[in-house]
């Protein structure tokens, strides 16, 4: 258990790398591209773990010696997940107009430069 | 101690259930498909993160990861399914005008 | 570069890079251990804050420099998707038929729903400051409510509960209010992006000093920005197609200029 999330976090980076690179669809290489992503929420989430730590709200119950999970992480994550948003986003408009003026989302069909 | 093995069985749970979303999204080829289990994918991150003591964070993998992101790359590929249907009709237009005379 | 040599370039990364992993992740501290220095120090300064949130604490408070950034990312990514996916000349807008086949069910779930997610939005993001949540997260919450009017089959009522020109000036007007808040610290005489309102007590409504401006800032970029998002998308996918005459012969001419 001690690395088994870190594992998890590097296999899910591994798994979404071989989906961006055997992807013959590149509305699949983006969302395989947003999986990889989602491996560095794993990490990070899991960097911050404590056992027994409650979620960083303070207030009734939980006061500045209560032991809490690592807010900085949880930042950090929140920022990693609107900036994958943006990623995703861009990438599929630029899919789309790959598919207007190549008519070809392909990546296997498309130019070294343009694919 | 048995708080510690619940919470160590829970968070295993989590986890493998994310690694294997993680290979659901990826090895599913069909990108109409894909993106319902993207969909279930943001979910099993977002019980994950709930599993592990970050609700804020949680609520914006529900947001974003299961909502916004699947409804764009739907629309994504019922635009990039369109411009391919316009091309064929297009195409065999032109064939059938080049029959004609 | 042929499929084969690309798969077998792809192994050998996969290889080097999963060793790599293998070797260094067991060197991270301890899975779930008590050691986490950076939260030690961010408790701190959350409590001296008086914010009850600490993750809003640190993104709004602690490094709001980094989030102005992170907003600024938000912010050119929509501008790009809107100006890539504007109708280029060669396509037209189509009307485009409301109604459809929509079950019964779903629009009356729509109606109960469509209010309730708006008053949800609202709520977290007006509290970001003292429960989960924050401008983010409320933002996303509040453009995803509005778009359910397109899941009730409501597209023209969509269009019109939802102009467009608003929310662009909605997305600007809100990274100009983050950083004017921030440049508002600078001019109390404090550091840039520094908590300079007097901050209350620790879970009132009105705590956090700077933190619920900068939540409700955040809250009215991040909604306007999904809402202009989805709605290029959603041109895109409805309205907008190319011209029947250009779609044709000429085609042939373009691609070999390309």
């Amino acid at each position: 258990m001690t690395v088994y999330a870190y594992f998890v976090a590097a296999a899910i980076m591994l798994i979404g790398i071989l989906g961006i690179a055997t992807s013959k669809n590149l509305v699949h290489a983006v969302v395989c591209l947003s999986v990889a992503q989602s491996s560095t929420y794993v990490l990070l989430i899991a960097v911050g773990f404590q056992y027994g730590g409650v979620a960083p709200i303070f207030g009734s119950g939980v006061d500045q010696k209560t032991p809490v999970v690592d807010p900085v992480v949880q930042a950090l994550t929140l920022t990693d997940i609107v900036v994958s948003a943006a990623v995703t986003s861009m990438l599929l408009a630029l899919v789309i107009q790959m598919a207007k003026r190549r008519r070809a989302i392909n990546p296997d069909d498309l130019g070294p430069l343009e694919g | 101690m048995n708080e510690t093995v619940l919470t160590n069985l829970v968070v295993a749970a989590a986890l493998t259930l994310v690694l294997v979303g993680a290979g659901a999204v990826v090895f599913t080829r069909n990108p109409a498909k894909q993106a319902v289990v993207l969909s279930v994918y943001g979910i099993l991150l977002t019980v994950l993160f709930v599993a592990l003591g970050a609700p804020d964070v949680a609520l914006s993998q529900v947001a974003i990861g299961t909502a916004v992101v699947p409804l764009i790359v739907v629309l994504s590929i019922r635009k990039v399914g369109s411009i391919g249907s316009e091309r064929a009709r297009a195409r065999s237009e032109a064939k059938a005008s080049d029959g004609d005379p | 570069m042929t499929r084969r040599l690309r798969l077998i370039l792809l192994g050998v990364g996969l290889a080097v890079l999963g060793t790599l992993l293998v070797v260094a992740l067991p060197q991270l501290p301890r899975f779930g251990g008590d050691a986490h220095p950076y939260r030690d120090l961010a408790v701190v300064a959350t409590f001296q804050h008086a914010t009850a949130n600490a993750v809003s604490s640190i993104n709004f408070d602690q490094r709001g420099f980094d989030t102005f950034g992170e907003e600024t990312i938000l912010f050119c990514a929509v501008v790009g998707v809107a100006a890539l996916l504007r109708p280029v000349h060669r396509e037209r807008r189509r009307e485009v038929a409301s109604g459809g086949r929509v079950l019964e069910s779903t629009s009356l779930l729509v109606y109960v729903l469509f209010p309730v997610t708006l008053v949800l939005g609202a709520d977290v993001v007006a509290h970001g400051a003292i429960t989960p949540g924050g401008g983010f997260q409320g933002g996303v919450v509040l453009s995803t409510g509005i778009h359910l009017l397109y899941v009730g089959g409501r597209y023209r009522l969509l269009q019109r509960l939802r102009p467009l020109a608003w929310f662009e000036q909605g997305e600007a007007l809100g990274v100009v209010l983050f950083g004017a808040l921030g440049l508002a610290a600078a001019a109390f005489g404090a550091a840039l992006f520094a908590n300079v309102v007097p901050q209350g007590t620790l879970s009132d409504f009105v705590s956090a000093g700077t933190v619920p401006l900068f939540n409700m800032a955040v809250g009215l970029t991040v909604g306007s920005s999904i809402v202009v998002l989805l709605a290029s998308f959603l041109d895109q996918t409805l309205a907008i197609r190319a011209d029947q005459g250009g779609a044709g012969p000429s085609d042939g001419v373009r691609e070999g200029a390309a």
